[in-house]
């Protein structure tokens, strides 16, 4: 026969055992056994304890009861926390093993890169997009007709001097040249005005050729960003606007701008734009000495761009009147921006794809 | 043009400084090169020898006393030549000076020789940098003035200047005067033209016949007897030298004179060599022969233009004059002249006997006959004044192609719509009277101009507007955004795709690269391949004056340039070599212009991508390449089956042609070693491919993706492991697969060949999804699914569940 005492002390001992060895478990096997051992649900000694509770009176009964489930509750309160607090042990002991070295280079797939040409052309293009100027291409094998004569520049034209063609070996039926790499962007001045009648607002980027030895700022074959606006009332303000907004978007705002007249047939008047040189700060020397600067060969200017109010001939030819209509027209050298934005000292970098040189942009 | 300040300075006062004088032209249009500066000397002056003695000490020294205006100073000299009354150039101390035996320019120190003081030094030319000579002192001038600093009076700026075609007139120190004078807002002086006309009229004396008046608009001369030759005055020659023109006689020396002064070029004959007195300018017959100045003896060819006697060609005309009436120490009797020849032509004959000389390169730029007497009467003056004669009365002027003089009119509005700034009549009067130009006012808002002789490159209002706008400076125009309507934007698909395939390209690894347009003949060949049945092959198009041989015809293709890229940057390190490139090909068919169609293009070689520590180390094959493709197709949600293909610029069985909505839209495959090893490719093996962009913007779709909303049901995942032939595409096991409605998609996690299966036959193991939109599949349906998938892929492909173990 057992007593309500007799019971009390069992549970009050079996607590302090099963707390103990709890403590001592070290492994998710022991942790199960002693589950089962103390809170088993069919012979776990709680269990026993409960069910030998039967030959009580009510009074004691519920003592016993109450006390037989306030230790139950601990049990299952000390069980989850063990589990838990094994659980940590068991992280942190992997994470310290498992640790990585994170100056080692990471697994990165291929990394690709625009050509810096096609960059700059993106650049320059999405400023002049911002002024609302659209872009289209045209051929680069053209004619006589459009590289030159639509473009003011007749056959036996001294101009011609400034452009060193490279013809192709095709005759026509006359016996003449018929095809040439084109020389400039110009020639879609007239292949847009002939299709599309004011207002024109256009940016034409493409590759151009010259006929001319290469060096360290030449190259036969260069890209060309041209622009045309045409409208009536567009005037040489509008010109020296756009182009300062140009150079500000390109260079930043800090960059000076200088417009001086220059000559270019298809224009008039003519504009060259040159910005402050950032070599010397457009002091014409280097720092602290009398060297003449490498950069702008002294002068203190780096031109950047001709530009000029499209010729009245050229408006003319393309059908447009130029009594009505005004426009301008400006031409930018790709590289020759990208030579300036990134400090490169050669522009034959460009076409020799050297992954050196192309992985830097 | 080399412009001395010294000269400039003759014809229009110049009230700002030097570098100023350069910045204006510059702004004006007349670009400076830069500015070179003669003399710069410091405590130099004009001094005057009073007194020269024996050096009390030395035998070889003496001892002079020296005026330099304000003070008489004591100096130690060596030179043998220096004597009393001398007018020499004076350094005191403290005075920099190139000293002959350092080598180094130094400042002068005090100094005691043998004894006695120096207070300074008399200079040599070499001393002040003027020459190569130094056995003596250099004596100035008796009108040197004294006292004055020697860099004023000895010392020079000369502008060396770039003009621009259209500005012949520039090419002349009075020209740049008159710009000079343009933005100074003062006149010019204009040179002396008048001379005494002593001797018998002209006509007794010569006649000249223009045979040829289309090629030469204007010829004058004048005739000089009793001439001396020699040496022309240190004045004249100063200003030659400074300008860059060697100094020779007298004779040719005014010519080159005028030349410079007026850009008029001029011509003297010995006239006593010329035949009969009479002078013909024609075309040269063909075959024609002459010896020019330089001694060359030239074939020429109609229509060259020249100057005859009955006998033959006596000059070249615009370009040298000939041998056999050249002016020589002998010559007393000149006929000068100074025409108007015909620039194309003139340039024409320079380029057939490649011969460019000062004079043409002035008549190239545009006629200006108006010139013509100005520069003639110039020159006679000039020549009378420094090798004596007689000038005969009166000139020859034939002018067959005499015009109304150009007038132009400009009015304000005119100035305003183009300029966008409003400039008041009277400055625009002013303005372009400064230039030269005559002015007439019309009402109160226009001004009729005259447009002088040597401004030929105006003849429209715009030209008038570009002067008053250089003159009064560009700086004065606002700077105003554009504020007319933006026109409206026109769509350009094939410009998006292209550049979403570059971004697309990049993303995916690959490098842009940027190859010339123009290829080797040779590597077009090689890299030709075979070409698709039935099509035409493109003629090739050659440059007529190639760069190079690496230069010589427009590409056809992008592969010579990716794998000249690629055989390029190998030689570097051993990155993934994964380059393309978006650029035209040229293709000519006979016709017209060539179409030039926009192709993207790569090549693929090296490690992997993904070749990095703790991974497998993997070449680059034909699937990184499919790959690449595959992603780019589907990001632009484009269906596309390749197919094999033979083609041999591809490595045998490893090439395929990319097909999309019916038509062929990329290429790709391991590149032929042969290729390779032209190239000098080292890689083992390469992959190339190719769109055609035209084509795949055909192939895009039509509309813009329709959402479809994700089932919400849970899926089954089951793996199927066939075995099939090597044979059967496995494309077509994957379309069969994907074919099932309960299929969302299948994913080929695996391909096996070896021993574990028969000969000729491979292992395919993919992972299948299936899912419904609108249920949760039960085990049975997904089972069911499967055999049925099977049971089509033994029957139509042959192929069968692999049994595991
Ligand atoms: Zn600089």
């Amino acid at each position: 026969m057992t007593t309500a005492p007799e019971i009390l002390g069992t549970l009050h001992n079996l607590k302090t055992i099963a707390v103990a060895e709890l403590d001592a478990v070290t492994d998710a096997d022991g942790i199960e056994a002693w589950r089962i051992t103390y809170l088993g649900r069919k012979e776990g000694r709680i269990t026993m304890i409960m069910k030998g509770m039967a030959v009580l009176d009510t009074e004691s009964k519920r003592t016993v009861g109450a006390m037989a489930n306030d230790v139950k509750a601990l049990l299952e309160s000390q069980l989850e926390a063990r589990i838990e607090e094994m659980k940590s042990a068991q992280f942190n002991q992997a994470s310290v093993a498992g640790r990585v070295d994170v100056t080692l280079p990471g697994r990165r797939p291929a990394l690709g890169r625009l050509h810096p040409i096609t960059q700059t052309l993106r650049e320059i293009t999405s400023a002049f997009g911002t002024m609302g100027f659209q872009i289209v291409e045209g051929p680069e094998v053209e004619t006589d007709h459009y590289n030159f004569e639509m473009l003011n520049i007749p056959k036996d034209h001294p101009a011609r001097d400034m452009f060193d063609t490279l013809w192709l070996d095709h005759t026509n039926a006359d016996g003449e040249q018929d095809m040439l790499l084109r020389t400039h962007t110009s020639p879609m001045q007239a292949r847009v005005m002939e299709v599309t009648k004011p207002p024109v607002r256009v940016v034409v980027p493409g590759r151009v050729y010259r006929y001319e030895a290469t060096d360290a700022t030449h190259e036969w074959h260069f890209a060309q960003v041209e622009g045309l606006a045409v409208d009536q009332g567009i005037t040489f303000a509008n010109l020296k606007g756009t182009l300062y907004e140009f150079a500000r978007l390109i260079f930043g705002p800090e960059r000076r701008v200088r417009f001086r007249c220059d000559f270019f047939p298809f224009v008039e008047p003519g504009v060259d734009m040159s910005i402050d040189c950032f070599n010397c700060d457009g002091a014409g020397n280097v720092k602290g000495s009398n060297d003449m600067c490498r950069i702008c060969r002294g002068s203190g200017w780096i031109e950047i761009m001709g530009a000029g109010m499209v010729h009245p001939r050229v408006l003319e030819m393309s059908n447009i009147d130029p009594s009505v209509y005004t426009g301008f027209a400006f031409g930018v050298g790709v590289e020759r921006i990208a030579m300036l934005k990134h400090g490169i000292d050669d522009i034959r970098y460009f076409y020799g794809n050297d992954a050196r040189f192309l992985r830097q942009f | 043009m080399k412009v001395p300040l010294s000269w400039l300075k003759a014809y229009v006062d110049v009230n700002v400084p030097v570098d100023e004088l350069a910045h204006r032209l510059t702004m004006a249009g007349v670009e400076s090169g830069g500015v070179e500066q003669l003399g710069g000397w410091n405590d130099t002056y004009v001094g005057h020898v009073l007194a020269v003695e024996q050096h009390p000490n030395a035998d070889r020294l003496r001892l002079c006393t020296v005026d330099i205006g304000a003070e008489q100073l004591q100096v130690v000299c060596g030179a043998p030549n220096v004597a009393v009354d001398q007018n020499i150039a004076f350094a005191k101390v403290g005075a920099r000076m190139f000293d002959t035996h350092s080598g180094k320019t130094e400042a002068l120190k005090p100094a005691k020789i043998r004894g006695v003081v120096s207070e300074g030094m008399i200079c040599s030319v070499l001393e002040l940098g003027l020459g190569e000579e130094h056995d003596g002192i250099l004596v100035l001038p008796d009108d040197a003035p004294l006292g004055s600093l020697l860099s004023d009076y000895l010392g020079d700026a000369v502008l060396d200047l770039e003009v621009t075609a259209n500005r012949p007139d520039c090419l002349s120190v009075l020209g740049v005067a008159r710009e000079v004078a343009a933005f100074q807002g003062n006149r010019i002086t204009e040179p002396d033209v008048s001379y005494p006309e002593d001797g018998e009229p002209i006509a007794l004396l010569a006649t000249v016949e223009v045979a040829d008046p289309e090629y030469c608009k204007r010829y004058t001369a004048s005739l000089i007897t009793g001439i001396t030759i020699g040496p022309s005055p240190q004045w004249m020659q100063d200003r030659l030298n400074r300008a860059g023109q060697r100094p020779i006689n007298n004779i040719v020396d005014v010519t080159n004179y005028v030349m410079l002064e007026y850009g008029q070029p001029l011509h003297a004959f010995d006239f006593d060599k010329v035949k009969d007195r009479k002078v013909i300018v024609r075309q040269a017959a063909p075959n024609e022969e002459h010896t020019t100045l330089d001694g060359i003896e030239r074939k020429l060819q109609p229509p060259m233009m020249v100057i005859a006697d009955p006998d033959g060609v006596i000059g070249l005309a615009g370009v040298m004059g000939g041998g056999n009436t050249e002016v020589t120490e002998a010559t007393t009797t000149i006929l000068l002249e100074s025409a108007s020849w015909h620039p194309f032509n003139t340039r024409r004959t320079g380029d057939a006997l490649k011969l460019r000389s000062e004079a043409s390169q002035r008549f190239e730029k545009g006629w200006r006959p108006e010139l013509s007497p100005l520069g003639l009467r110039r020159a006679t003056k000039l020549m009378l004044d420094v090798a004596g004669g007689t000038a005969a009365k009166g000139i020859i002027d034939i002018y067959p192609g005499q015009q109304d003089v150009a007038k132009v009119t400009l009015t304000l509005n005119r100035l305003e719509r183009v300029l966008g700034i409003t400039v008041p009549l009277e400055e625009v009067t002013k303005t372009l009277t400064t230039l030269g130009f005559d002015c007439k006012a019309v009402g109160d808002d226009a001004v009729e101009t005259t447009v002088p002789a040597w401004r030929a490159d105006i003849t429209i209002e715009e030209d008038l507007v570009e002067e008053i706008a250089r003159v009064i400076g560009y700086d004065r125009i606002p700077t105003t955004m554009l504020s007319t309507p933006i026109p409206l934007s026109q769509p350009d698909p094939a410009r998006e795709l292209k550049e979403e395939i570059r971004d697309l390209l990049a993303a995916a690894g690959l490098q842009e690269v940027v190859n010339y347009s123009m290829v080797s003949g040779q590597a077009i060949e090689v890299t030709k391949g075979t070409a698709a049945e039935g099509a035409k092959e493109p003629e090739l198009l050659r440059a007529a004056n190639p760069m190079s041989p690496e230069h010589e015809y427009l590409r056809t293709t992008l592969k010579p340039g990716l794998l000249k890229t690629l055989a390029n940057n190998q030689r570097h390190d051993n990155v993934p070599q994964w380059y393309f490139e978006v650029g035209r090909e040229y293709l000519f068919y006979g016709e017209g212009l060539p179409i030039e169609p926009e192709v993207a293009a790569g090549i693929m070689a090296g490690p992997g991508a993904l070749s990095t520590w703790g991974a497998e180390e993997t070449a680059t094959g034909f699937y990184d390449a499919k790959g690449v493709l595959e992603s780019v197709l589907e990001r632009l949600n484009v269906v596309a089956s390749y197919e094999s293909t033979d083609d041999s610029f591809y490595y045998p069985g490893r090439s395929a042609v990319v097909t999309a909505n019916g038509q062929q839209i990329a290429q790709l495959g391991e590149v032929h070693p042969t290729v390779l090893e032209h190239f000098d490719v080292r890689a083992e093996r390469a992959v190339y491919f190719e769109i055609d962009l035209a084509a795949l913007l055909t192939a895009l779709p039509d509309v813009g993706r329709r959402f479809r909303g994700p089932s919400v049901y849970p899926g089954a995942l089951r793996d199927l492991a066939l075995t099939a032939s090597v044979d059967v595409p496995a494309a077509k096991v994957q379309t069969i697969i994907e074919q099932h409605p309960l299929v969302a998609r299948a994913t080929l996690f695996d391909v096996y060949i070896g021993s574990q299966v028969d000969d000729g036959v491979r292992s395919l193991a993919y992972r299948v999804f299936l899912q419904a939109q609108d249920r949760t599949l039960t085990a049975e349906e997904v089972t069911k699914a499967m055999e049925r998938t099977l049971a089509r892929l033994e029957k139509e492909l042959g192929a069968t569940q692999r049994q595991q173990g």
